[in-house]
């Protein structure tokens, strides 16, 4: 069976101080090749955690995740990451940096320079090739993280807010970007994000979840995502629909965030 | 005092000039627009006249007070007095008074005289005659040549005319004349406001004594091997202290059982200052060079292991993160991130140790050594050769300086992405 699922996942973290947190509880999810899941929700929800476990740097209190057919129990090439920023290797080029993954695979030099050129053909960077990382902008250092990871050929990518830290008008570009990768490449995309119209524009499945525990409070199927391939971001977002799901989101984690407040001032 | 008001003054005219001067030639960079720069710290460039003019102000106060020839004459403080003078005294013994002439030399210390001979005059009081270095003072017993001397009850009552009692001073224009509790007139001449080479030599007496040590070299070993001794001890000691300390560093960093193995030693040895370890080493490795270098090896060890570690608990864990989901595995991450993440910090703690290193080897050569930069400045201090012991100095300083360069010029080129992380 190909695809990731996700079954029964729990995390809790012990205090040092006695006590637990209750990161996550009794998440499931199914996700088929090919899909774009965008996951929302109000800070503490667990996302991160999620991420941290299907990536394989933490491992679950409980549940387990399958991919393709054998179990997650660790970091893998099969399951690549875009971190928010500061993950690239300052101390390598553009074109090492790109080319990380096939020299760690020892993958003969043409080949991996082959990979390296198309992907940096792709994401539009091929002028900035011998540059060190630190001079290039916020925007064209995330591009370099998402060629990095395409190089790997992963099956699934995960992406913990790639663009929370860019600019808005070079947001809207990476959006795009992202699009166009995802229908070029085919890949499974799980991505974190803070902001309810990324994660409505670049998810084909959005999940929105809910702290304390950290659970999986609504999905949604929308179609935004494949609407958006090739066209303009900004008439998508025109959208009467896409202003009435965000609405009801933003809404609900509004809803959430106010409980999380009337919580901790009861509490105190 | 005196050379410090002068540097003041030097300080407030020259800010005064080289302001108005630049203010003519305003230039108009984008720093000058501005208008805020109190407190505007990238706006603080240091003055490349003001350094200039500092540095031309040290060696000009150095040659007015050592009576530079470098210097024209009408620049000089006030020498010591040189050459001929004389004063009178007039003794009485009983009620028979008689005045004679003292006659003194004023000669460089390093050009012995004799006292001059001098026509011994009429009367019972004969004229006396007295040769005196620079800078020194001499007792003359006035009455060695009188015919009725101290026996006979004969006393110096006035000098120059001036009525004198025991303690008392008399200025006689070219120095001063005290007469000593027991009568004896002391003769100081006039000091002047210059320093005695043997306090501080004049610049060029220090070039030149540079030269000399560097042709004739100096107790056996010539400059450079002194020179090259010190440094060569610094290197080796700092290279085993890097190949220990970067390893073990490096392991603290990355095991539980290494890090807490090691951090009490690593913690209580980094605030002893390897200076206190001299006399333990001394007594262990004698005063050879194994000693000079395990003394080395030890101030460089904990500076090192300390650098090490810190490079590796520095890294980013996204970036460990990273490079496990692109696929590396253990051995990749070390070399291919930890190392690489951890240079920048190495290369700032190898500047702190070279550093720390040069320190040490000179007072440890201070303290005892056959060849080095320390030793030859204590050696020369011994003999009061302070040339020597200056031109030391200056060499040190300018090695120590040229070793901090050295280590930031190789980190520029060794580590561009310093800080950029």
């Amino acid at each position: 069976m190909s695809g990731l699922s996700i079954q029964n996942l729990s995390m809790r973290f012990d205090l040092p101080g006695g006590g637990h947190v209750q990161a996550l509880q009794d998440v499931s999810l199914d996700l088929k090749e090919g899909e774009l899941l965008s996951v929302l929700g109000p800070s503490g929800c667990g996302k991160t955690t999620l991420l941290n476990i299907v990536a394989g740097f933490l491992a679950p209190t409980d549940g387990k995740m399958i991919l393709n057919g054998h179990e997650i129990t660790g970091p893998d090439a099969e399951r690549g990451m875009v971190f928010q920023q500061g993950a690239l290797f300052e101390w390598m080029s553009v074109r090492e940096n790109v080319g990380f993954g096939p020299s760690m695979k020892g993958m003969p030099k043409t080949d991996k320079a082959e990979i390296v050129d198309h992907l940096l053909d792709v994401v539009g960077l091929q002028d900035f090739k011998e540059k060190a990382v630190y001079e290039l902008s916020g925007g064209m250092q995330q591009r370099v993280a998402l060629a990095r990871c395409l190089a790997n050929d992963p099956d699934v990518i995960l992406m913990d807010e790639p663009l929370g830290a860019l600019d808005a008008l070079t947001r809207e570009k990476m959006q795009s970007l992202v699009l166009k990768l995802w229908k070029e490449t085919g890949k499974t995309i799980i991505l974190i994000t803070h902001s309810v119209d990324e994660a409505l524009l670049l998810g084909e499945r959005v999940i929105v979840m809910a702290p304390r525990p950290g659970r999986i409070h609504k999905e949604y199927r929308l179609p935004f995502a494949e609407m958006g391939v090739g066209a303009d971001l900004r008439d998508v977002k025109k959208h009467p629909d896409f202003s009435a799901k965000r609405e009801e989101i933003l809404g609900m984690i509004w809803a959430m965030e106010e409980e999380i407040m009337g919580r901790t001032e009861a509490a105190t | 005092m005196i050379p410090f008001l002068i540097y003041v003054a030097i300080f407030v005219v020259a800010f005064f000039l080289v302001t108005k001067i630049a203010q003519r030639s305003a230039i108009s960079d984008y720093g000058s627009l501005k208008t805020v720069t109190f407190g505007d710290e990238s706006a603080v460039t240091p003055n490349r006249a003001a350094s200039v003019i500092s540095i031309l102000t040290i060696f000009l106060l150095w040659g007015m007070f050592t009576g530079s020839t470098l210097l024209p004459r009408f620049l000089h403080a006030p020498g010591p007095f040189q050459g001929e003078a004389s004063f009178e005294y007039t003794a009485q013994a009983g009620n028979e008074r008689d005045s004679a002439t003292v006659t003194v030399v004023v000669h460089p210390i390093d050009t012995p005289t004799d006292a001059p001979e001098v026509d011994p005059g009429d009367g019972w009081a004969k004229n006396d005659s007295v040769a005196i270095g620079m800078w020194r003072s001499g007792l003359l017993r006035v009455d060695r040549n009188d015919e009725l001397g101290r026996g006979e009850g004969a006393e110096v009552i006035e000098i120059n005319g001036e009525k004198v009692q025991p303690g008392d001073t008399v200025n006689v224009g070219w120095g001063t004349v005290t007469i000593s509790d027991k009568g004896t007139p002391n003769i100081q001449p006039a000091k002047g406001w210059q320093m005695e080479p043997i306090w501080l030599p004049s610049p060029e007496a220090v070039v030149v004594r540079i030269g000399e040590i560097a042709s004739e070299g100096f107790r056996g070993s010539t400059l450079w091997e002194h020179l090259g001794y010190s440094l060569f001890r610094v290197v080796v000691g700092f290279f085993f202290g890097a190949l220990v300390g970067i390893p073990l560093g490096y392991a603290m960093g990355l095991s539980n059982w290494f890090r807490g193995w090691f951090d009490p030693i690593v913690e209580f040895m980094r605030p002893v200052p390897p200076l206190a370890l001299i006399p333990l080493v001394i007594i262990w490795a004698g005063i050879g060079e194994t000693g000079k270098i395990i003394l080395l090896f030890l101030a460089a060890l904990w500076i090192m292991a300390i650098a090490a570690r810190s490079g590796v608990s520095g890294v980013k864990i996204s970036k460990v993160h990273a490079a496990y989901s692109l696929g590396a595995s253990k051995t990749q991450i070390m070399r291919h991130v930890i190392v690489p993440n951890s240079l920048p910090e190495i290369f700032t703690g190898a500047r702190v140790a070279m550093g720390v290193c040069w320190g040490t080897v000179v007072a440890a050569e201070l303290v005892a050594a056959e060849q080095g930069a320390g030793m030859m400045i204590m050696v020369a201090s011994k003999f009061q050769n302070t040339d020597i012991v200056i031109m030391g100095i200056i060499l040190i300083g300018i090695i120590g300086f040229g070793i901090d360069m050295l280590m930031r010029w190789a980190e520029r080129l060794l580590v561009p992405w310093k800080g950029k992380g």
